[in-house]
């Protein structure tokens, strides 16, 4: 039962990374944002798994918290974005995506290494995710670097957010709930403000594309 | 209950009122006749009242309290000892005269409200007064800053003007720079104990190194507030900008907080003293003494000559610590106490000549509205009152017998005097040639005096509006009468203040000169035995006042006795006027060029063709190019380096701190 469960939370854990992968190599912003709510319901199946097998019931809050927000809220926000703004479609790169899926191998090798010694003194049930919500993080991160767009750049963000809440999952059962609630709050006020802020931006320069946003730098 | 109160109790209700008057300023920030008639002489009341709740502190065991202030865990810690006790008088002392001269002085106009002002004034005058109390760094810290804080907003009074915003700036740098000095001095002191209260300080005793790292950062932070060569830049250009009865309470009051912190540390905390720290400090005070007073006597602007005055006396109070030190640092504890007794003695008749000079050049600058000297003169006429309240604080800033400045100056000569008897040969043959400097300063200083007080009070008005010039009101000519008068009072019984210092020379380095004053009566100051050395200022008064009666009634009786008016210096000239009178230049002139290496000179002379030639002479500093100017360029430079790091672009600030995560993330590994 145990080893079962065990392996249907690394198996949740692999699929979220699958995702990342994914989400780095996708060119369309509307296929981003429907790999993204994947994401966040991968997030839901493990985070329940853990709940169930460790009887803690503010992980079930957790989950359904992370539905709420990170399945049906923040896509829905986002389509609603994508539809006003017009950009449903084509998105381009600064590297070229084999480029950046050698990159992104790399990064969870160096993960996976850094993941190993402090995963092996956590008692944890999910404590071998923790490499992979690392490498998650990592490819987060690169996505944001690599895109030239804003919408892009906000998936990349909220993607993190996700694998933050993975690894503290596997490591620590997650955080209170304070803290996770804080954190909700912050999401959900971040994708607002970054919302106004891109129109913002296209009012500004008729475009989202952020190197424009070099014009804005003091000399 | 009340009959249980402790001094420093009345001490903490001065600050309460004073923080009360300001607050209440804040509430009146336009009603310019009640903040200006009631609260600042409420403040000055104040002012009164801290002299008079710490005068009996003399000589009694250190009244201690602690607030409960700030962050927890870390209260205030105050103490009232007689070196607070001696500084809490000056600060009172002082600051009455100033505070009834601002009743008369600040008006409504442009730049910060009146109601504002007497905010920043009273946060100022306690924040001096926390500084003096402090007991511990923290407070120590916390009131300092307040205190360049409240002064700088005080200085940009008039935060319009490009130059008063300039000056405010770099006034608040070197003030900062000097923080930094000390902050880190207190941690070298605390010697790794985590305690920073003063009782823990004075506890440790610290290698010779260390305590001369401590030293050396007390007195660059230190000589920082306090004007000390090469960090004096700021003073020329802060106290022309500030409002005069500002300028008189930062030049008169302010800067002794400086040299009370200097003592405080090297007499007090520090329990090593090495021979050699008062030599540096000797050396510090007295270039810093010549340089000022030979700049004084070139400036143009009145405030920005008396400016310089005040560095130049800065300096000598240095050098009157330096050479304490040296005597301390030999364990001769009955000159050290003659040296610091002149510190001390020089330390309040400074702050009240200075005073009275600023807040006279206030006065002349309301009636008409000129700084420059150049295009004032002969106001003895139309300001009769100033002229005359001036002359008293010029006389004593030139250190005439009888007023305050000269028994100063002639107790540190006397202390300097004394040095035969140091057991090291080359600070004995090298000691002299310092006396001889300070007797140069001594007489340069008189030289700027003349300059001052002349150019502006004698001679002809070189405008013509400044005939129509009006004396000062009853506030002002009050605020000066008080100050000028302790001037010549202290001159007149300086064993009225030395009976006070006594017991604070006693408890910094177990001597005074206690012995000397009881034996000689109140008419002779007599610092060692009065067949040596000795000063009766009653008697010398009489001579001058006996001398100068004789000499009139020898002219009235001897020679033609009438009164002759016929134009000076005529040559022939068939008209004469008032822009002939010797100048401000002209009168600087031959210390321009006999001192000229000290000075950056630009001359802008005309050529013969020119029809409307104009002759024009700019004098700066060298330390601007010497030290600010690549100080400025280094910086810039870094900065250009470092602005380098911003692209402008979001992909790489992302990258750095992805780079930033991926090393953190490796060294966790490691």
């Amino acid at each position: 039962m145990s080893a079962l469960i065990s392996q249907l939370i690394n198996l949740f854990a692999s699929v979220i990374l699958l995702l990342a992968f994914a989400m780095l190599s996708q060119r369309r912003i509307i296929n981003l944002i429907h790999l993204y709510t994947w994401q966040g319901l991968a997030v839901v199946g493990s985070t329940t798994v853990v709940a169930y097998v460790t009887h803690q019931p503010h992980l079930y809050y957790s989950a359904a918290l992370t539905l709420l927000l990170k399945v049906l809220l923040i896509p829905y926000f986002l389509h609603r974005l994508i539809n006003r703004l017009n950009v449903r479609w084509d998105i381009e790169t600064l590297f070229n995506i084999p480029t950046l899926m050698i990159i992104g191998i790399i990064l969870v090798i160096f993960a996976f290494n850094v993941a190993l010694p402090i995963s092996r003194f956590s008692d944890t049930i999910a404590h071998g995710t923790l490499g992979i919500a690392l490498a998650c993080i990592l490819l987060s991160f690169l996505m944001m670097i690599t895109r030239a767009k804003a919408v892009p750049q906000v998936i990349g963000f909220l993607s993190m957010e996700n694998a933050l809440f993975l690894a503290a999952t596997s490591a620590t059962y997650g955080m209170p709930m304070v803290v996770e609630l804080g954190i909700a709050l912050d999401v959900l006020v971040g994708i607002l403000i970054s919302g106004v802020f891109m129109f913002q931006i296209r009012e500004q320069f008729d475009s989202l594309d952020i190197r424009h946003l070099e014009k804005l730098k003091e000399d | 209950m009340m009959l249980n109160w402790l001094s420093i109790d009345y001490v903490l209700l001065v600050i309460a009122l004073w923080l009360g008057i300001g607050v209440a300023g804040v509430f009146a920030l336009r009603r310019f006749r009640f903040v200006a008639r009631v609260l600042f002489p409420l403040g000055g009341v104040g002012c009164l009242a801290l002299a008079g709740a710490v005068l009996p502190m003399f000589g009694s065991t250190p009244d201690i309290a602690i607030l409960p202030l700030g962050l927890p865990q870390l209260p205030f810690h105050l103490r009232l000892d007689g070196l607070s006790a001696f500084f809490l008088v000056l600060i009172g002392a002082v600051g009455a005269g100033i505070s009834m001269f601002a009743a008369g002085y600040f008006r409504n106009g442009a730049g910060t409200p009146p109601g504002l002002l007497c905010l920043e004034y009273h946060v100022f005058l306690a924040s001096m007064v926390l500084v003096v109390l402090a007991d511990d760094a923290y407070a120590f810290m916390v009131a300092w800053e307040t205190m360049a804080l409240s002064s700088f907003f005080l200085v940009t009074a008039n935060h319009k003007l490009p130059e008063v915003r300039q000056a405010g700036f770099l006034y608040l740098l070197i003030a900062h720079v000097g923080a930094i000095a000390i902050l880190l001095c207190f941690g070298v002191l605390q010697a790794n104990s985590g305690d920073y209260t003063f009782a823990n300080m004075r506890a440790q005793s610290l290698s010779p190194a260390w305590a001369s790292i401590a030293f050396i950062l007390a007195v660059l932070g230190f000589g920082a507030k306090a004007g000390m060569l090469p960090l004096h830049v700021w003073l020329p250009e802060a106290h022309p900008a500030a409002p005069s009865p500002v300028s008189a309470l930062m030049s008169g009051v302010m800067l002794k907080t400086a040299i009370y912190g200097l003592l405080r540390i090297s007499f007090d905390l520090l329990d090593v003293h090495v021979w050699w720290w008062g030599g540096l400090l000797l050396a510090l005070g007295l270039a810093t003494a010549v340089f000022g007073v030979v700049f004084a006597t070139v400036q143009t602007d009145m405030k920005r000559l008396l400016a310089y005055s005040s560095i130049e006396n800065i300096g000598l109070l240095l050098a009157g610590i330096g050479l304490a030190l040296i005597f301390h640092a030999y364990r001769m504890s009955a000159l050290t106490a003659l040296a610091l007794t002149a510190v001390l003695y020089h330390a309040v008749s400074h702050a009240f000549f200075k005073s009275v000079l600023f807040l006279g050049t206030g006065s002349v600058l309301h009636a008409t509205g000129e700084r420059n000297l150049g295009r004032l003169g002969g106001l003895i006429r139309y300001m009769p009152w100033t002229a005359w309240l001036v002359l008293v604080g010029v006389f004593a800033s030139s250190g005439l017998p009888p007023f305050s400045g000269f028994v100063a100056e002639w107790l540190l000569l006397q202390s300097f005097l004394f040095t035969p008897g140091l057991p090291d040969s080359f600070l004995n043959m090298f000691i002299p040639i310092v006396a001889a400097v300070i007797a140069l300063v001594a007489a340069l200083a008189g030289y700027a005096m003349v300059k001052f007080f002349g150019v502006i009070f004698l001679g002809q008005p070189r405008e013509e509006k400044l005939k129509q010039a009006r004396d000062a009101g009853f506030w002002e000519k009050g605020g000066m009468l008080w100050l000028a008068g302790w001037c010549i009072v202290l001159g007149l019984f300086p064993n009225l203040l030395i009976r006070l210092i006594d017991p604070v020379t006693v408890s910094l380095v177990g001597a005074g000169l206690g012995r000397s004053t009881t034996e000689s009566n109140w008419l002779f100051l007599a610092p060692s035995s009065i067949e040596r050395a000795s000063f009766a200022p009653l008697l010398f008064l009489l001579g001058i006042t006996a001398g100068c009666l004789i000499a009139f009634a020898l002219v009235r009786v001897f020679y033609h006795g009438r009164l002759r008016r016929s134009p000076p210096w005529d040559c022939g000239h068939p008209w004469q006027n008032a822009r002939m009178q010797d100048t401000a230049e002209g009168f600087g002139q031959p210390i321009r060029q006999i001192f000229s290496p000290f000075f950056r000179l630009k001359r802008h002379l005309p050529t013969p063709a020119d029809s409307a030639p104009s002759y024009h002479v700019e004098v700066s500093d060298h330390f601007w190019h010497w030290l600010y100017l690549p100080v400025a360029r280094g910086i810039e430079f870094l900065a250009a380096l470092v602005g380098r790091l911003q692209q402008g672009r979001i992909s790489i600030y992302l990258l750095y701190s992805f780079l930033t995560l991926l090393f953190m993330l490796f060294l966790v590994q490691r």
